[in-house]
């Protein structure tokens, strides 16, 4: 699939960029003419994974969060979010809805909402090594007035 | 991010008001926590009206004081979410727990 755009930034795994990093990749995504519904669906998405980085990866601990998004012809979105942090050693135990390693409030829905929001999602991890978080979002193309 | 807390009689209200995730969600618990805990309602209501995002940070602010209010017998009403907030709500089957209002 041919990559029309492009853009990748390195985030401090600190709580205050979640929303930072969810602004930054709706505003990309706003090329696509998206809904807002499909822009709110992305930002949250966004938003779970990062989330997962800070909380589950980097253990609240110092780290970079590496976010890559890029526009497809197919007038899709692809965002990768990656991390150098622990790793996942069960993936598809962490993608179980309600599954939370953590105590505190975290719900364990960050996958689940990830997996509802978006078209796809893919998670690679290497314990000790760590995740990258694939999600690809197909943007609706809608009827243009002009054309 | 924003938490107005209204007393009437027995009810807590608490108006939400801004971005609800992992970072915010720890003042916005803090706050209603302790008018809960000031105020010993049967009833916490969560308005949810002005919140302008949410992420399952959110799913986790509502199961937490829905634990803490079943210990006192006292329910939980969630009220005003916006679509997006409702979808997020619904997919983590909140009705179980608490009251969806105005939809």
């Amino acid at each position: 699939m041919q990559v029309n755009n492009k853009f990748s930034m390195t985030l401090m795994s600190r709580s205050a960029n979640e929303s930072f990093a969810r602004a930054c990749v709706s505003a990309f995504a706003t090329q696509l003419d998206p809904t807002l519904e499909e822009i709110s669906d992305i930002k949250t998405a966004v938003s779970e994974a990062v989330t997962n980085c800070i909380v589950h990866a980097y253990d609240n601990k110092p780290g970079n969060i590496y976010i890559t998004a890029e526009l497809l012809e197919d007038n899709s979105i692809r965002i990768k979010i990656r991390d150098r942090g622990c790793g996942i050693e069960n993936v598809s135990r962490a993608m179980e809805p309600l599954y939370t390693t953590v105590g505190g409030e975290r719900a364990g829905l960050g996958f689940a909402v990830m997996t509802s929001f978006m078209d796809k999602v893919k998670v690679i991890s290497v314990p000790g090594k760590g995740t990258t978080v694939t999600m690809i979002k197909k943007i609706s193309r809608r009827f243009n007035l002009n054309a | 991010m924003s938490v107005e807390i209204n007393v009437t009689g027995e009810v807590v209200t608490a108006f939400l008001g801004g971005e609800l995730d992992h970072h915010t969600a720890r003042e916005m618990r803090e706050t209603i926590d302790n008018a809960v805990e000031l105020n010993m309602p049967t009833l916490l209501i969560l308005d949810f009206k002005d919140v302008t995002f949410m992420d399952s940070s959110g799913i986790g602010l509502v199961m937490g004081r829905y634990k803490n209010l079943t210990k006192s017998g006292a329910e939980l009403h969630i009220t005003g979410a916006p679509p997006q907030i409702y979808k997020m709500l619904r997919l983590a089957g909140i009705e179980k727990l608490a009251k969806l209002e105005g939809r």
